[in-house]
């Protein structure tokens, strides 16, 4: 079994990451960007695993089921919102909810 | 027995406290109860607890220590209460007169819509009046006399719907205020000077430090003669009183004739120690004392306000007690403040009968032959008006009035001029009481009457009447072969009167008595023989320019106005930007363009506040990084 070497691990992470980011900031639907959040979390949770791996150690993987739990959580808040918002609003664009500037 | 003392002003106190909370809902006979019985008791306490001291079984102080006040360093005052035979007189005169002005004020109020709230003013006046007279400490003292104060100006304000009420409640507070502040300075250089505040100890301090005639006892005692000037309505600050008869007439007959208003008068009694290391400040007083008694004696003669008249008058026998306390007759003074106490409650209370049954009406020229249909306030009002003026051995005015003029005779602090001034005070009182009572009582009746007193209206007047009478046995001059009881129950906390020969005492008394009849006379011939003159009330043979000038009080109101209250409204009306306030404005200035710079921030869009987030994070990780 060939060993993947850590920093292609570390890379396809920051690409996902940065897609993630640039998906977050271009997108104006609240669904994509709920799914461009998810996205960055899992690059994260890449780099863990793949650092996991390389020292031989559990916690990369420990690490990597505590963001999905959290990654779980936060859907099932966010799509929430998003029901809510869309009740109100009648519109999915995130830039609609602007009830809150000053 | 003594072990009661502070029962005497704790009832009070419960008693106000009680309607203060829950007087509303209570109905109207259960306000009167609570409002009258706590005093009553008091009264009867007071009796008790002085019973030693009357039947002369002592003289000794009786201290009673409450508990500590406070504790800053070496000053440690004590609400502590002090018997002795001077605060045995006030107590119980404060007690006694309050008792039968609350049982007056019971049916008097009747109609008033506050009935709860009054009573329970008064009893916190006479709460405050009796912290006032047995304070042990001058702190306590202080207490209660800016408690007074502050039921003075609520009590003169009772019917604060007139604005005009609220105006003069005003003028009372912030005129005797100044006095106020004369005094607190004085306790402050007494504190810092003597190192206490505990008024036989300060006694003994005095007169181991300092000298007579030395600078520092003479501004102390200058600072608490302000304070008492204040209080009791003396010139320069007597203005505010006869303005203050915008309170209801037992407000008028407790706190602005017989009590509050001789605050001052005890306070210098208290203090004669002090005053007697300054005769500087003691001809000041008897000076002011006999000047103020002319003046007011003056305004006295051409009011038109039935209740004016009486202020004036109160002005003029505090003047008296002055004189009497500025010839070092310290308890001359003390005695026409309790004859006083009683004659010129009954006079305020026959007035407020009179006042009842006219509906309202202050104005004397529409009196007028009111003799036939109130005849139980003529007599009452005649006895206390006799009184006032001082009628020879009948009433109890004239042996107070008399002792202070012998004294001011006689004393090493007197003089010719005091004595003289005195005597032209008699004759003017005899005048304006009469006159009074000639255009009230006499002649022919011009409105119909409407309510007439009943029982508790009638019993204080009767009570008042009968002590007005009897109350000079308790001091009956040697020319009339009598013993000076009175002084000489007084003499352990205030000291002998001056003495002299029996021939000025039985000369001065004479040539008084003919004063007093004289000027009853005048106002006989002016205002009785001359029915005409009774229909405009203003005196023959006086320029009319000076009656206007008299109206007007000497036109001290207006010199106020002119040199205090029109400057201070002046400069306060330039000021309006206020100059201390800039630098603050300055800062609100600037925060309320920060303000505006970072609300462009909050758009309210998510995306926004992502980029935010995200920038933020580059910027701190380059940060960390490089």
């Amino acid at each position: 079994m060939t060993v993947i070497p850590l920093n292609h691990v570390l890379i396809l992470a920051t690409i996902l990451f940065g897609l993630g980011i640039v998906g977050l900031l271009v997108r104006r639907n609240v669904i994509f960007m709920l799914v461009s959040i998810e996205v960055m979390l899992n690059a994260a949770g890449l780099a863990f695993v793949g650092a996991g791996a390389h020292w031989q150690s559990a916690d990369g993987q420990v690490m990597f089921l505590f963001i999905l739990t959290m990654a779980a959580a936060e859907v099932s808040v966010g799509l929430a919102l998003v029901l809510r918002l869309y009740h109100q609003l009648h519109t999915l664009d995130a830039d609609a909810a602007d009830l809150m500037k000053a | 027995m003594r072990e009661l003392l502070w029962l005497i002003p704790i009832l009070p106190l419960a008693a106000y406290v009680t309607l203060g909370v829950i007087g509303r809902r209570l109905p109207r006979w259960a306000v009167a109860v609570i409002g009258f019985v706590p005093v009553a008791a008091s009264c009867g306490i007071a009796v008790a607890v002085a019973s030693p001291y009357l039947s002369g079984q002592t003289s000794e102080p009786y201290v009673q220590v409450l508990w500590s006040w406070l504790q800053v360093g070496e000053f440690q005052p004590q609400i502590a209460f002090y018997l002795d035979p001077l605060s045995v007189v006030m107590t119980l005169v404060v007690t006694g007169v309050g008792s039968l002005i609350l049982l007056y004020s019971t049916e008097y109020m009747d109609e008033d819509e506050e009935y709860s709230r009054f009573f329970a003013y008064m009893n916190l006046f006479v709460a405050s009046m009796l912290t006032l007279v047995l304070g042990e400490n001058l702190l306590v003292l202080f207490l209660g006399w800016e408690g007074v104060g502050m039921c003075s100006y609520l009590l003169i304000g009772f019917w604060y719907k007139d604005p005009d009420n609220g105006r003069a409640a005003q003028k009372a507070f912030i005129v005797t205020r100044v006095g106020d502040a004369a005094m607190l300075v004085g306790l402050f250089l007494l504190l810092s000077e003597l190192g206490t505040l505990h008024i036989p100890l300060l006694m003994d301090r005095a007169t181991a430090q300092w000298a007579v005639g030395a600078g520092l006892p003479s501004a102390a005692a200058a600072l608490l003669l302000g304070g008492a000037v204040g209080k009791s309505a003396q010139l320069p600050l007597q203005v505010w009183l006869p303005d203050a008869m915008a309170g209801p007439t037992p407000v008028s007959a407790l706190i602005h004739a017989a009590t509050m208003v001789t605050a001052g008068v005890y306070l210098i009694a208290r203090m004669h120690t002090l005053f007697l290391l300054a005769p500087i400040v003691l001809l000041l007083v008897a000076i002011i004392g006999t000047v103020t008694l002319l003046i007011s004696g003056f305004s006295a003669l051409v009011q038109r306000d039935i209740k004016r008249v009486l202020a004036y008058s109160t002005i003029s026998q505090i003047g008296y007690m002055f004189l009497g306390l500025g010839v070092a007759a310290w308890s001359a003074a003390i005695l026409h403040f309790m004859e006083h106490a009683f004659f010129k409650a009954l006079l305020f209370l026959a007035a407020g009968v009179v006042i009842h049954a006219l509906d309202d009406e202050h104005d004397l020229l529409k009196m007028g032959g009111l003799r036939k249909r109130l005849p139980f306030a003529f007599w009452t009002f005649l006895i206390a008006g006799a009184a006032l003026a001082g009628f020879p051995i009948l009433t109890s005015g004239f042996y107070s009035k008399d002792l202070i003029l012998y004294s001011a005779l006689v004393s090493s602090h007197g003089g010719f001029w005091l004595w003289l001034g005195g005597v032209v005070g008699v004759l003017l009182t005899g005048g304006y009481i009469f006159r009074l009572i000639f255009l009230a009582f006499f002649g022919e009746l011009r409105r119909e009457i409407g309510r007439l007193p009943r029982i508790r209206m009638k019993i204080p007047l009767i009570v008042l009447a009968v002590l007005s009478i009897v109350g000079g046995l308790f001091q009956i001059p040697r020319s009339l072969g009598g013993t000076p009881r009175f002084s000489n129950f007084l003499k352990p906390a205030l000291g002998a009167l001056p003495s002299g020969s029996l021939t000025i005492e039985a000369t001065s008394e004479l040539i008084s008595s003919g004063a007093a009849i004289l000027g009853i006379f005048i106002a006989y011939l002016w205002f009785l023989r001359r029915p005409k003159q009774v229909s405009h009330g203003a005196l023959p043979a006086v320029p009319e320019m000076l009656q206007r000038y008299w109206f007007v009080d000497w036109g001290l109101d207006w010199l106020y106005d002119r040199v205090f209250v029109r400057p201070f409204v002046y400069i306060a009306h330039i000021n309006r930007k206020d100059i201390v306030d800039r630098p603050f404005r300055r800062l609100e200035w600037i925060m309320a363009w920060t303000w505006r710079g970072f609300r462009i921030t909050q758009t309210g869009r998510v995306s926004w506040y992502a980029v935010c987030v995200i920038g933020g994070v580059v910027v701190l990780l380059s940060m960390v990084v490089l």
